[in-house]
């Protein structure tokens, strides 16, 4: 049943994924059995509690990570079982990513850094796409500079800009306004909804932060390696109290999971 | 703290490896030279040993000029003498003997049957005894008989009942004998060093060998039982007076021993050589590795010192660790050069036949030497990084571990400073007057002094340089990436492209020196030497190969040739208390034709007897002018003679030219040792060739050679050179090749996230690989670009600047430069190898979350 069904609105999905690291007593359930589809064109966040297995979920959709259990896509294609090369194939042509840190190459300029995929994929920039890339994260200014040249909220404003340019079918950000104050990193939140509305852009973002997340279309909660909740068109508020919710609960389960 | 530097040092193995195998290669060769040179020497004491074992005491008459030990000039000794030592109280018995060197045994294919050794022994047979006996058939008991040991009947093939030619010393001619036995020495041998026997009646011997009847070349003496040797040595002294030498067998086992050392000691200086070489690069390398690890560890170290950690205990650290890889790299040296030593003795060994290596044994200097070196090199290396441990500011702890670039002012202002103190040394060595010690030890300074100097220059030349080669690269994403990676680090790029350069540089300058060496004493040989033909032959020992004068004088009647000049020469000869090359030519009128050798000064028109002509140089290092006499002492005498003119320079005929009549008197032999030859205009050469090739039927020595072939046998030293001289870039080459993996697995290492990135973003990984490559491609080209730049440079300079002393033309190896870039892209490649698959293996997840 492998890549039958239409995929209509779906940008990546996951079907019955398990992750588990380690054998014997160091065993680890990152994941436990997570389906979840992500729209294509949406902004979609996921939250939970430091070690949820968000980070986990990501890699895997992602195909930076294999999953021990389940099936993966993008789009149609099925990431599950493929080998290194084409997975890489795949990460050049569908697949962009947004840093928490490090994100830039030190020896080039933001401008190489923005085209680096399409430079290693041996594509060509498209010329009215980039301007209109530029300008919409507002670093026409600073083309020429080095990453440390630019402050923070602006090396995160090139990644976005470097992850939008290829036009990849999901955009995958691990916090990427983890590092930044808040306005820095109102400023890139602002610029990745943008981009969800105005060019239709599909984006998975891993955050901590209430307020980040209300600029989602969508927040999937993960407690324990599962998916637990999920909330359309969020506001700071309901996160808050969605989190304060499992935060109560998770460690029961935890608990409940000890006395098997 | 101690214990924080172990851990460290555990932590780190492979790297400190790394820069501890520049500290074993530099030790396996110094102490690998030392071992060598030791079991080689105490082989060849055994062998002599062996040879004097029956020996008590040996009677000789003092040759009448001392050559090099073991070249002496056989003496005569008369039955007179024999009495006497008869008759001095303690001996037993005194026997004349006759050993000389020189009875050379013709082949069947009429040439010299080949000895390595070049000896070849002549002597009365006087019976068997426990070191040489009778293998199959009899002694000689006529005149026209000999014997042959077993080397001389292996080498030819000659057996019992066949005859044999023998070139016999005293006259220099051919002799047949029949050969009525051979002879073996103790343990089967068919020799006891490889050298060549042949055994005459006494009568023969003294007639062939010494030319003298009644005559021998030394008595060999027995002490009666409980007579101490060196009592009976005093009283034959006293005895015999000063005429006369009276050694013991133990005495003559080590002078005869003496020269053999000496011919192996230019391996010795090989050895030395590569150690050299590895240390200098070597410092590079371990420079290199602990500023890395201290760059790694600056968190670390900042962590200690905002814990309290002073500087002295950050230098102590890191200097421990030096320590500690400078121990363990000079006691592995040391094993491998035992190792080393050991199988190159064999090796050299198993050139000589028969030879037995003597086992192994480690000379107290090797050990001294390899911890006295490899210790101190180590520590010197690492004591910049040191220094710059102890000036990490506590707060880097709270920082990013990547440090801004610091501006290059500083470094590149003392390497320029460096360099010009480099280059003046150099100038001032190879312009001075200085006395020759003093020359050569400012152009060493100089050469090591400006290798320091544009070392510290790199940095600076690294971005430039750098860029410029990149651009070749630059074609692909990696190709870019890898090229910018390469100029990341200016510092870190520089000394690793140092320790290439160094390699390179030497090479380049020593080959550039000695290919303009060798086109100048080609052009020189060209243009002095007229003749067409050239009769010669190798020289193996004190005995130079002659041409039969029958033959000479059969080939000046030859269809076509049209000038014959036969020259003789000695160099058992003293001008004055300084070895002399003394030469006379049976034609001294043609002889300058041919030769083009003009006037300088007086008149070199005739030379009568009693007269000597000089060249230029020769009569300026004896500082003699037209009209001087000088005493020459030669093997027959001495004669005064007078200074009646000086040529020019000439590379062909330097030395003292005497009249054929004193030669005659005064020359061991005056029999001719080459010949020049022209043809007549229209001739062929090549035809010319083949008939006198024919006609030299009864001069098994010599050959024939046209002047091209004349030319490059003369050269043949200089290609051997050549060779010997990349097998040096090898081993610089290896070493460096360490320098620039360690480089790049550091590289790999710290940018495991950005790596990370790339290869999320994307980047395949034979990208990833080809994106290493170039990095390392890029650093060995810049290496061999400065490196062919600095040699090439020093090599013009020295040329230049002894354009005076023979070095008329200069001639850049290109080739051989050619070779060298083409062996930086094969060095860059390979070094990339591993830390290449390191970086295509790094798992995308880890490198990302890598701290
Ligand atoms: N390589 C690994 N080996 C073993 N366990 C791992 C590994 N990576 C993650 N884990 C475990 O899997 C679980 C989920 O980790 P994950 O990184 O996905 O959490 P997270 O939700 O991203 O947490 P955080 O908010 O702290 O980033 C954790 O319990 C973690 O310890
Ligand atoms: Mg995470």
């Amino acid at each position: 049943m492998t890549g039958t069904i239409e995929a209509t609105g779906t940008a990546a999905r996951t079907v019955d994924v398990w992750k588990v690291y380690g054998s014997g007593e160091a065993q680890v359930i990152a994941l436990r059995s997570v389906s979840v589809e992500l729209g294509k064109g949406k902004f979609t966040a996921i939250m939970g509690p430091s070690g949820s297995g968000k980070s986990t979920l990501m890699h895997c959709l992602a195909g930076l990570d294999s999953v021990t259990r389940g099936e993966v896509f993008i789009g149609d294609t099925r990431l599950t079982g493929m080998n290194d090369k084409k997975l890489t194939e795949l990460r050049r042509t569908k697949v962009g990513f947004i840093f928490q840190q490090f994100n830039l190459l030190p020896t080039l300029t933001a401008e190489e850094n923005i085209t680096l995929p399409l430079s290693i994929a041996g594509r060509k920039p498209d010329k009215a796409w980039f301007d209109t890339v530029i300008d919409t994260v507002g670093l026409r200014d600073r083309l020429k500079h080095r990453p440390t040249q630019l402050s923070g909220g602006q090396q995160q404003r090139v990644a976005c800009a470097r992850a939008l340019v290829a036009r990849p079918e999901v955009i995958f950000a691990d916090e990427p306004t983890g590092n930044l104050d808040s306005k820095s990193g109102a400023e890139v939140l602002g610029f990745l909804r943008n981009s969800v509305r105005e060019f239709g852009q599909t984006i998975v973002m891993v955050t901590h932060d209430p307020v980040a997340a209300s600029y989602a279309d969508r927040v999937i909660f993960l407690a324990d390696g599962a998916v637990v909740s999920e909330l359309f068109e969020p506001t700071a508020d309901t996160v808050l109290d969605k989190l304060k919710n499992i935060e109560v609960n998770a460690p029961s389960l935890t608990k409940a999971e000890a006395q098997q | 703290m101690i214990k924080a530097t172990l851990k460290s040092l555990l932590a780190r193995k492979l790297r400190l490896l790394l820069s501890g195998l520049a500290v074993v290669l530099a030790v396996t060769f110094i102490s690998g030279s030392f071992v060598l040179t030791d079991t080689l020497g105490r082989s060849f004491d055994k062998l002599f040993e062996t040879v004097y074992e029956n020996t008590d005491i040996q009677v000789t008459t003092k040759p009448p000029i001392e050559g090099d030990a073991g070249f002496a000039l056989p003496t005569s000794i008369r039955s007179e003498d024999i009495a006497k030592v008869k008759a001095v109280p303690g001996v037993e018995k005194a026997t004349g003997q006759i050993a000389v060197n020189g009875a050379r045994v013709i082949g069947r294919n009429n040439k010299l049957v080949p000895n390595t050794t070049g000896t070849r022994l002549g002597a009365n047979w006087t019976g068997d005894d426990e070191v040489a006996k009778i293998r199959d058939g009899q002694a000689p008991t006529s005149d026209n008989e000999v014997m042959l040991n077993g080397q001389v009947a292996k080498d030819s093939g000659y057996k019992i009942g066949e005859t044999v030619k023998v070139k016999t010393p005293a006259d220099n001619l051919i002799h047949e004998f029949k050969v009525v036995g051979i002879v073996g020495n103790s343990g089967g041998r068919d020799s006891i060093g490889g050298e060549h026997i042949v055994f005459f009646t006494e009568k023969a011997a003294q007639e062939f060998l010494l030319g003298a009847p009644g005559t021998y070349s030394l008595i060999d003496v027995r002490a009666a039982s409980g007579v101490p040797l060196a009592t009976l040595q005093k009283d034959l002294r006293a005895a015999l007076g000063d005429q006369y030498l009276v050694e013991t067998g133990a005495e003559l086992a080590k002078k005869n021993a003496a020269p053999l050392k000496q011919i192996f000691k230019f391996f010795n200086y090989v050895l030395l050589g590569f150690g050299v070489i590895a240390l200098m690069v070597g410092i590079f390398l371990i420079l290199n590795t602990f500023s890395i690890v201290v760059a790694q560890r600056t968190r670390e170290l900042a962590l200690m010192r905002a814990m309290g950690a002073g500087r002295g205990q950050m230098v102590g650290s890191v200097l421990t660790e030096a320590f500690i890889v400078g121990l363990i790299g000079s006691t592995l040296g040391l094993l491998a050069g035992v190792g080393l030593g050991a199988l190159g003795a064999w090796g050299l060994a198993q050139t000589v036949d028969g030879l037995e290596v003597a086992g192994l044994a480690v000379p107290p200097a090797a050990i001294i030497l390899a911890f006295a070196i490899g210790i101190p090199v180590t520590l010197i290396a690492a004591l910049m990084p040191a220094l710059k441990a102890a000036f990490i500011p506590p707060i880097a702890a709270m920082r990013d571990a990547a440090t801004a670039d610091r501006p290059l002012t500083w470094i590149t202002i003392s390497g320029a400073v460096v360099t010009l103190i480099g280059g003046t040394f150099l100038f001032l060595g190879l312009n001075g007057t200085g006395s020759g010690t003093t020359t050569l030890l400012l152009v060493l300074a100089g050469v090591l002094v400006l290798l320091v100097g544009s070392a510290l220059l790199t940095p600076f030349l690294c971005r430039p340089v750098v860029s410029v080669i990149g651009r070749l690269f630059s074609w692909s994403v990696p190709g870019k990436l890898g090229r910018r990676n390469s100029s990341r680090n200016p510092r870190r790029t520089a000394i690793t492209a140092a320790a290439v350069m160094i390699g390179i540089a030497l090479v380049t300058g020593i080959s550039t020196i000695v290919s303009s060496v060798e086109a100048s004493a080609t052009k020189a040989i060209d243009k002095q030497l007229a003749a067409d033909l050239v009769i010669s032959g190798e020289q193996t020992s004190e005995i130079p190969p002659t041409i039969d004068p029958a033959d000479l004088s059969r080939i000046r009647n030859i269809d076509g040739v049209d000038r014959t000049v036969a020259v003789t020469y000695e160099f058992f000869a003293k001008a004055g208390d300084k070895d002399a090359f003394v030469l006379a030519y049976d034609d001294w009128a043609a002889a300058r034709a041919v030769l083009h050798l003009e006037q300088e000064s007086g008149n070199i028109g005739e030379i009568a007897p009693g007269q000597v002509v000089l060249d230029k140089n020769t009569a300026k290092d004896a500082n003699l002018k037209v009209g001087d006499t000088v005493n020459l002492q030669l093997p027959k005498g001495a004669k005064q003679m007078q200074v009646v003119g000086i040529t020019k320079e000439s590379d062909v005929a330097n030395g003292w030219t005497i009249s054929m009549p004193d030669a005659q008197a005064l020359f061991r032999s005056a029999a001719p040792i080459s010949a020049y030859l022209t043809i007549d205009s229209g001739a062929s050469a090549a035809a010319v060739k083949k008939a006198v090739d024919a006609d030299l039927r009864n001069s098994p020595e010599v050959t024939v050679q046209t002047r091209d072939e004349f030319v490059d046998s003369q050269l043949f030293f200089f290609t051997f050179l050549i060779g010997a001289v990349q097998v040096l870039l090898m081993v610089a080459i290896a070493i460096s090749v360490l320098g620039v993996i360690n480089t790049l697995v550091l590289s790999v290492l710290e940018r495991t996230r950005e790596l990370g990135m790339l290869r999320a973003i994307g980047l395949r990984r034979s990208q990833t690989m080809r994106m290493i490559t170039v990095e390392s491609v890029v650093i060995s080209l810049f290496g061999t670009l400065l490196g062919l730049g600095v040699g090439a440079g020093l090599g013009i300079s020295v040329v230049k600047a002894l354009k005076d002393q023979g070095f008329s033309t200069l001639a850049m190896p290109w080739g051989l430069m050619g070779a060298y870039l083409l062996a930086a892209l094969v060095i860059g490649v390979g070094a990339a190898v591993i830390p290449a698959v390191r970086a295509a293996r790094l798992n995308v997840l880890n490198a990302i979350a890598y701290e």
